[in-house]
């Protein structure tokens, strides 16, 4: 490998880690107020990549193809339908069990997982095969001395440094955010405060979601086509994400989506490697846990005795 | 309380397994594949209550070991074959099986011994990482026919070879939880700090179970092997794990007869909704999502009060 | 005198910035019986993780026996002798009565995994031996009748006494006690005393007791040891710690009226 190559493969490893990112954040902040694996997140990702799939269509009769305007209305209808439904998730699912265990929580999220996939591979949903993601952003080549970049490189990352710093002004400096952090610390005491819980619950849901569904377009704009099980590979690293950077915290879900995706994209380039791909994230995982069992960023614990 | 007779219930159900094996002749091909797919699961969820239910160490990694013991003996089988005199491989058929428990095991106290140090969700990640890996690597072997699967893998399972050895699960399981040392399984459960200062090493403890859980897991994979006759690494993807805890969930988690039922249940099901079999999978993501709501601890579980024994 | 059985020499412990034991000196000789007071948050319950294991010291050293415990897991110092009870009681909630104090003997029972799955003539034996002699221990405490009952079902002074049965079981040469009279009456902790007392000869322990109860530690101690912020500030005999200025200090503020013998 050259020394252009690296570049190039480290712009690509960035741009798949950002991705990664922005899932990892969507289990970061639920895990951070409910204390468990929202195992449906990666659901909603596709499910935002379907919702861009058949809003492109009619988005662009309106105002134009591939305009900047049109694929911004895209990506935000998108995240507002993906909100909908992960609150909705939330509200039907995950809220009757709030006092139970949380295994039975974690149980109910892959089921709800399942029934996502498999009523999105129903023939009258979405059916099981692959279908070309229609273009919903003008695309050009760059070139940069030698070498050459797609738009859709320095897009997807430039989104994702936005929304991340959205998210932390939203989590450290709104009275919301505020009230995220009470209900991340201490649920009871927070309730006691007068912080509405199930809102905030439910305002985090919606916004992991959005960024879920963000993350899903972004994804299939350079993934070959979308169908409904494209959620599970990339939400299965994201989450993997999560937890090697600390589950729980923000910048650990953003270090450790960038840590995955560059590793993969380079493990990939690495023919003996490339064949254990899907195995390389887990390989990552439990090399860290090992030597930091809370995760990179992530506080250890200490049990009260 | 020890059970006493418990041997003699062991006995029992080997006998039955063997009768129900001679009489197996008589049965429909469909019933009896689905009866041995019974019989698989009972071993496989019933393993996995001794490190899920009774230890309360959440493993998501119960397929990977399943893959490693089925891979295992299935490949030992074929090679056993092509030198061998049919009837001779096919008298070594509980060596392979044997064979394969014991790799599990080897791999499942490789993966325990770091991954235990870790607690709740993350030891479920980690669990569920390597039997992802375990995947990844069958996918890129040669030797067990990559991700073409392993073909050609001789019929040798019978439904006195899969109910017998759920039998001996059962048995194993149940004896060594219902003995003074075994109750330490439980204590670790409970409370693993209450459970040091008693005197009980956690670590060795959530390790053997561990071990165990995998060696059975590792049989029950070799029995797939030989009664499917085919081997393919998507078979063995984490959703293969998660149907297993369910089964130990739904079953009360550490109660072994309501395992046992669950895992029945669990089989029969996709077969009872074949009729439907569009919705098939939709309807069984639904019940796992109304049981968890409605039935949280167990399908069986009606006071409650925790029974203590298993 | 013999070397004492616990040597604590110059311990420290800290959590992040802040040193929640420190420098703490002090021993329990064999058959003593030892009190550890001070206010709340003074590092008691942290003394007690220390010389269990469950923490290892920042510095400084723990000798139990004549032998460095540093490192050791809390069951291996189970083994060699050191046993205790929780503050906030931690019972095994899956488990009777009975199987709480089963599963403590089994520690000494020689059974193991083989001989629970071959359940030949011996194992039998012994399981019947262990259900014996827990069931003795149980009817010095008079919770023999509950044998059967599920232990987190037993009414709260029960089940600190049911810790302390647990403890006993795993045949200790030092026994912590973490407030075990914490949530008592009168005349249930005039109990306790009697009982702690009678325990230690009957078994022949050394006692380390946390208490805020006054009168209970002022009754039964030989020694009391008493901490603020982590630090010792006095160590001696019931009398002589009653009237040391700096734990009525501790106490009370800076107001030097004696400590009333009831409860702090």
């Amino acid at each position: 490998m050259d020394f252009q190559q690296i570049i190039q493969q480290l712009i690509n490893g960035l741009g798949l880690g950002s991705i990664y990112a922005l899932i990892a954040l969507g289990y970061t902040m639920v895990y951070g107020v409910l204390r468990f694996i929202n195992f449906a997140h990666s659901d909603v990702l596709m499910l935002g990549a379907f919702s861009a799939f058949y809003l492109a269509p009619l988005v662009q009769k309106m105002v134009g193809p591939e305009s900047i305007m049109g694929g911004i209305l895209v990506f935000v209808l998108s995240a507002a339908i993906c909100a909908c439904i992960g609150m909705l998730i939330e509200f039907l699912a995950y809220r009757p069990l709030r006092k139970r265990p949380k295994l039975t929580v974690l149980i109910t999220a892959i089921g709800v997982s399942l029934f996502i996939e498999y009523t999105g591979q129903h023939a009258a949903v979405f059916g099981s095969a692959t279908r070309a993601f229609p273009k919903i952003l003008p695309e050009h080549q760059i070139h940069l001395g030698k070498l050459m970049l797609n738009s859709n490189d320095i897009i997807v990352p430039t989104v994702t440094i936005v929304l991340l710093a959205a998210m932390w002004f939203i989590v450290q400096k709104t009275r919301i955010g505020t009230a995220m952090r009470a209900v991340s610390f201490n649920q009871q005491a927070a309730s006691l405060m007068g912080v509405p819980v199930n809102r905030i619950i439910s305002f985090t849901f919606g916004l992991g979601s959005a960024l879920a569904a963000i993350a899903g377009i972004l994804y299939s704009i350079k993934a070959p086509g979308i169908e409904p099980l494209m959620g599970v590979q990339p939400g299965l690293r994201a989450f993997i994400a999560a937890v090697v950077g600390g589950i729980g915290n923000l910048p650990g879900a953003v270090l450790g989506g960038l840590l995955i995706g560059v590793v993969e994209t380079f493990a990939g380039g690495i023919p003996g490697l490339s064949n254990y791909r899907d195995a390389i994230a887990f390989g990552i995982l439990i090399l860290i846990l090992l030597f930091k069992p809370a995760g990179l960023l992530g506080r250890a614990t200490i049990e009260k005795v | 309380m020890p059970l006493s007779g418990a041997k003699r219930w062991l006995i029992v159900g080997i006998a039955l397994a063997v009768l129900a094996s001679l009489g197996s002749g008589y049965m429909n091909r469909y019933y009896l594949g689905i009866a041995n797919d019974v019989g698989i699961a009972i071993i496989l969820a019933t393993s996995l209550n001794l490190i899920n239910g009774h230890t309360g160490q959440f493993s998501l990694g119960h397929a990977g070991f399943m893959a490693v013991g089925g891979y295992f003996a299935a490949w030992l089988s074929l090679k056993i074959g092509a030198s061998f005199s049919p009837q001779t491989a096919k008298a070594m058929f509980p060596l392979s099986l044997l064979a394969g428990g014991l790799f599990a095991a080897l791999i499942g106290l490789l993966v325990g011994v770091p991954s235990l140090r870790l607690k709740g969700d993350y030891l479920a990640i980690v669990t569920l990482g390597f039997g992802e890996i375990i995947r990844v690597v069958a996918q890129n072997t040669e030797a067990v026919g990559a991700a073409s699967g392993l073909k050609g893998i001789p019929q040798y399972t019978t439904l006195g070879w899969t109910f017998g050895l759920a039998a001996v699960t059962v048995y194993c399981v149940t004896s060594i939880v219902n003995s003074t040392y075994g109750r330490g399984f439980l204590a670790v459960h409970d409370d693993e700090i209450a459970a040091e200062s008693s005197g009980i090493s956690t670590t060795r403890y959530k390790v053997v179970a561990f071990v165990t859980g995998a060696f059975f897991a590792g049989v029950a994979g070799g029995l797939y092997a030989h009664h499917k006759q085919f081997l393919s690494p998507t078979g063995f993807d984490w959703i293969k794990s998660i149907e297993i805890v369910v089964m130990v969930i739904l079953g009360g988690m550490g109660r072994t007869v309501g395992v046992i039922a669950a895992a029945i249940l669990l089989t029969l099901l996709p077969e009872f909704l074949r009729e439907f079999s569009e919705y098939r999978m939709i309807i069984y993501a639904l019940m796992i999502i109304f049981l968890m709501l409605l039935r949280p601890g167990g399908l069986f579980v009606f006071k409650t009060k925790r029974r203590p024994t298993a | 005198m013999s070397a004492p059985l616990l040597e604590l020499d110059k311990v420290t412990i800290r959590f992040g910035g802040l040193t929640a034991v420190s420098e703490l000196t002090t021993s329990v000789g064999e058959g003593e019986l030892v009190g550890l007071i001070g206010p709340n948050g003074a590092g008691k319950t942290t003394a007690f993780n220390l010389i269990t294991g469950v923490y290892r010291p920042t510095s400084g050293s723990i000798q139990f026996a004549g032998k460095s415990t540093f490192g050791i897991k809390p069951s291996k110092l189970a083994s060699v002798g050191i046993a205790r009870t929780f503050q906030n009681i931690r019972l095994f909630g899956s488990l009777s009565v009975l199987d709480n104090i089963r599963v403590a003997k089994q520690l000494h029972s020689g059974e193991g995994y083989l001989s629970a799955l071959w359940r030949g003539k011996g194992f039998k034996q012994n399981e019947s031996t262990i259900e014996k002699e827990s069931l003795e221990l149980l009817k010095i405490f008079n919770l023999a009748k509950f044998r059967d009952e599920m232990a987190t079902s037993l009414p709260y002074g029960d089940q600190r006494r049911l810790e302390i049965v647990r403890a006993l079981a795993t045949k200790p040469k030092l026994l912590l006690l973490d407030e075990p009279a914490a949530g008592m009456n009168p005349s249930e902790k005039d109990d306790l005393m009697h009982l702690i007392r009678s325990i230690k000869e009957r078994f022949n322990l050394a006692v380390l007791l946390v208490e805020h109860d006054m009168k209970v530690v002022m009754g039964i101690c030989q020694k009391i040891a008493v901490l603020e912020y982590g630090r010792k500030i006095a160590e001696g005999t019931p009398k002589e710690i009653q009237c040391h200025p700096k734990v009525i200090e501790a106490y009370l503020g800076a107001a030097a009226t004696p400590i009333e013998p009831a409860h702090a």
